[in-house]
């Protein structure tokens, strides 16, 4: 029976979703006009395999397909593991990230909005620690046709030093680390990975992803909260260390500009279903989550710290949020 | 007149639906055929009837008697003859059947003979009383006994006095109407409670989207010259009329769940309770009719005075019925429940009568699952962490919904109105309160069992030691005899001689009482009076107990 409020706003999941797509799209854009649109093939078939995985998962289930299918909630995880990765990914990486993302991550521990962790993170770090090789080939910028990249995908043979250079992050860090005493970071910025504040090219990326996020802080489907601690976290802990040693550590510009700083801060700490929900525990967990990111960046093996900082952090979510239970009505002197 | 307030967390903004009922002022609707008053229409005790089948009533006379001080008087609304005194289904969810009076109007409508008490000479208890039998309760939807609440609290003077016509569900605007029409007579009231409880100041709060009403009440307060008496348009935020969320925008102050605001120093009533206490006690009418608003699936919503017992049907009818209505919702949209019957009864707690039809109020889509969103967190005006509560109560973990404040909320839906997963977030909190409840119920249920249980071994040992004490004085006594008889036993049974057979039993009796408790509580110390006995008269009063114990046994 129909029972009180009778009244309903008319957002829906999908709403959310979708308006979550939609600010993706400055992003995507940016992404091929200074990559080429080897993104988008990307994202089409983590897509297409988000979707099969999510319809085979809900059919298994038992679960009405037609209403979770729509959702949109599939293909917003599609697209940010396609963002995520590398734009020269072989196809079949591309499909069993998906797939680990969609059926282990989310449908295993009981579908939408059960899942503690992020999706699209178990996948970047599931491949990372299987093919590391492979996840750490990234093309500069206008550096491939997408006659090549399209190969590249398709699983064409890969003379990868030829036609590949690290992301800026990876370029740093291991100029750093091979180079010795006499490599500086201002050295190794002027060389052609780098662009006026981070990766050549990837700036725009960031920008694109700067906007999206400003829209859905406007479209109130985010709070402040997370961006703004994640983005204090790594700036400050960057700052820390580059006031120390200018010359062995990337600026704070740097780090907000590379990477991805930007699709995190918006987007993938910003992940309700996996994240602290008090507005104090979000703040914990992002800024919780910007430091680590710098420490992994810095000191650790891989390209990007984030995904690990992220699911680090997933872990302590419910204790965060029970640590951090705002006060209820009336009880706020107590 | 600028005063700075206050802000309520959360609460959501749905589209008012206001404007189509204000057009045209409150009429009267003509006299029903058929009455069916309740008896029971206030929190507390049912009232007693106070009349039968086949007896004459007239306009305001009492047919239901308050039933102790928690509990609030009902009145014939019209005069007529009482056609029975019987079970009907009433105002209320659950569909029960409660005691109603039906009455079969006269058409004369004579009144009972009134007589306005005189509120200076009358003390503040006297008052209340009149109150109670007056019938007057909270006419905001609680519909809690008024007299209850004119009471100041013991620690501390009652400082402000919040009158509340915010007025925030969508579609009600009897309260709206009331005060642009009568606001001289709310007025009036809020002077008589203002009196009684000692206020200082009092704040009306009106919702900023009804300037009419807050310009009548404005004038209204002028007119009758009193100070401290504050209009003020508070911004439209549902639920901005619930009265803790009211008393917090006025005044900053918040009253926690389980509190009384007097221990705040606020107190916080409707405006239509304002005025139906200016009706009962400046012109002796009782609580018999109220404003209703006819709202929704309807041609021409409106307000109507309407008399308690009226069909609901009837009603309804006056407002041009559309085709497709499916229930009526007393209340709101936002807190409003579903009636059980259309016939059933307007009684004190309808404020609205709210048509519903499937294309007005279509069921909610498939729920889904919870995406953590925080929506519902961002909405709930009583800070809590509503799809927290949500898990719990799904889970059946009561302890953890109790640890995360259940009992705070208020269950004003703004958390299933704003969930994007379309969850009825409420459903699963009445379900975990009155799953709650009846554990607490059965609990105190084996309490009480347990009690009784006790209770019987209690006096099961009771009468085991009364039945010995009766032996033992028995016993005693004829010892007392012996000793009597004797006349030279020892110095302490020659003071219990038959000369001074009163003080000698009573000595006795307590004696042995004594006895008995301690051969109870097994204890080593022998009895005062009888310490010098011999050990050999001892074994033989001993023994003459046992063998009429024995024998007193098996004659039962
Ligand atoms: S609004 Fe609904 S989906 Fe969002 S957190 Fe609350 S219960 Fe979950
Ligand atoms: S119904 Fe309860 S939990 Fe939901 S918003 Fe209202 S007070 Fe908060």
């Amino acid at each position: 029976m129909n029972t009180s409020p009778y009244l309903r706003k008319t957002t829906a999941v999908n709403s959310v979703m979708l308006r979550v797509l939609i600010a993706l799209l400055p992003a995507i854009c940016a992404y091929a006009w200074q990559f080429g649109a080897a993104i988008l093939v990307q994202l089409a078939i983590s897509t297409a395999t988000a979707l099969f995985a999510e319809a085979a998962m809900l059919a298994a289930r038992g679960k009405p397909a037609r209403l979770y299918l729509t959702d949109l909630s599939a293909v917003v995880t599609a697209w940010l593991i396609a963002l995520s990765f590398s734009p020269i990914t072989p196809w079949w990486l591309m499909v069993t990230a998906t797939l680990v993302a969609i059926v282990i991550a989310k449908h295993l521990y009981g579908g939408l909005g059960q899942n503690p962790f992020n999706p699209a993170m178990v996948a970047f770090c599931t491949m990372i620690v299987a093919f590391p090789a492979l996840m750490s080939q990234w093309p500069g910028a206008g550096q491939l046709d997408f006659h090549t990249q399209l190969e590249l995908i398709l699983g064409g043979a890969r003379q990868l030093d030829a036609i590949t250079a690290a992301t800026p992050l990876d370029a740093l860090r291991t100029g750093l680390r091979e180079g010795g005493a006499d490599v500086t970071v201002p050295g190794l910025m002027a060389g052609p990975a780098f662009g006026a504040l981070g990766g050549a090219g990837w700036e725009w990326i960031a920008l694109g992803y700067l906007i999206g996020g400003l829209f859905l802080l406007q479209q109130r489907i985010i709070t402040w909260h997370m961006p703004a601690a994640f983005l204090l976290a790594l700036a400050a802990t960057a700052l820390l260390m580059w006031g120390m040693r200018p010359d062995r550590f990337g600026s704070p510009i740097f780090h907000l500009a590379s990477g991805g700083t930007m699709l995190a801060a918006f987007f993938i700490v910003t992940d309700p279903v996996s994240g602290a929900t008090t507005p104090k525990g979000k703040l914990i967990f992002a800024a919780a989550i910007g430091a680590l990111t710098y420490v992994i960046r810095s000191f650790g093996a891989y390209p990007d710290g984030i995904a690990f900082a992220v699911l680090l952090l997933n872990i302590c979510v419910p204790l965060i949020d029970m640590q951090t239970q705002p006060p209820v009505f009336g009880h706020k002197r107590d | 007149m600028l005063r700075k307030l206050f802000k309520f967390h959360g609460g959501v903004k749905p589209a008012t639906h206001k404007d189509a009922a204000t057009a045209s002022p409150i009429v009267t609707p003509p006299l029903p055929a058929r009455l069916k008053v309740p008896l029971h229409q206030s929190i507390g005790g049912t009232p007693r009837p106070l009349v039968k089948a086949g007896d004459k009533v007239l306009k305001g006379q009492r047919i239901g008697g308050a039933d102790g001080n928690v509990s609030s008087a009902v009145h014939a609304p019209t005069s007529g003859t009482v056609l029975a005194v019987e079970p009907v289904v009433t105002a209320h969810a659950s569909g029960l059947s409660t005691l109603s009076v039906i009455i079969e109007p006269d058409g004369e409508e004579r009144w009972i003979e009134r007589q306005p008490i005189d509120l200076r000479a009358t003390p503040a208890d006297e008052i209340r009383d009149y109150l109670r039998d007056q019938g007057v309760v909270g006419l905001g939807g609680a519909v809690f006994p008024s007299h209850l609440k004119l009471k100041a609290s013991r620690e501390k003077p009652t400082r402000t006095l919040v009158i509340n016509g915010a007025e925030c569900e969508p579609f009600i605007t009897c309260d709206d109407m009331l005060m642009r029409e009568r606001a001289a007579g709310i007025v009036s009231g809020i002077r008589v409670m203002r009196q009684i409880l000692g206020a200082e100041e009092v704040i009306v709060g009106i919702e900023d989207n009804k300037p009419a009403a807050v310009d009548a009440m404005t004038l209204a307060v002028q007119t009758a010259g009193l100070d401290q008496v504050s209009v003020v348009a508070i911004p439209t935020r549902y639920p901005a009329g619930g009265a803790k969320q009211l008393i917090r925008v006025l005044t900053g102050i918040e009253v926690p769940h389980g509190a009384r605001s007097t221990d705040y120093g606020v107190q916080c009533f409707n405006v239509g309770t304002a005025y139906a206490i200016h009706e009962a006690l400046e012109l002796d009418q009782p609580l018999i009719s109220r404003i209703v608003t006819v709202a929704g699936n309807v041609g021409q919503p409106r307000n109507y005075e309407v008399l308690f017992g009226t069909p609901m049907n009837e009603l309804v009818a006056l407002a041009g019925e559309l085709p497709g209505t499916d229930a009526y919702i007393m209340g709101g949209p936002m807190m409003g429940f579903r009636m059980p019957a259309f016939d059933v009864p307007v009684v004190k707690a309808t404020n609205c009568v709210l048509v519903s039809s499937p294309s007005l109020f279509p069921p909610p889509p498939p729920e889904m699952n919870c995406i953590r969103c925080g929506e519902c967190a961002k909405a709930c005006p009583a800070d809590l962490q509503p799809f927290e509560l949500y898990w719990f109560s799904r889970a059946k973990n009561f302890g953890k919904a109790q640890e995360y404040h259940l009992f705070d909320c208020i269950e004003c839906g703004c958390c299933s109105y704003v969930c994007p997963s379309h969850i009825r977030l409420v459903d699963y909190y009445r379900f975990a309160k009155s799953e709650i409840w009846a554990r607490e119920r059965d609990k105190d249920a084996a309490d009480a069992a347990r009690e009784r249980f006790d209770f019987r071994n209690l006096r099961q040992e009771r009468e085991k030691q009364e039945k010995a004490a009766r032996l033992a004085a028995k016993a005693a006594e004829t010892r007392a005899k012996l000793a009597g008889e004797s006349g030279d036993d020892d110095k302490t049974t020659s003071s219990a001689k038959p000369s001074q057979a009163e003080e000698a039993k009573k000595a006795l009796i307590a004696a042995a009482l004594e006895k008995a408790r301690q051969q109870k509580e097994r204890a080593p110390v022998p009895p005062r009076n009888t310490d010098n006995l011999s050990a050999d008269k001892q074994a033989e009063i001993d023994a003459i107990e046992a063998r009429r114990a024995a024998a007193r046994q098996e004659a039962e």
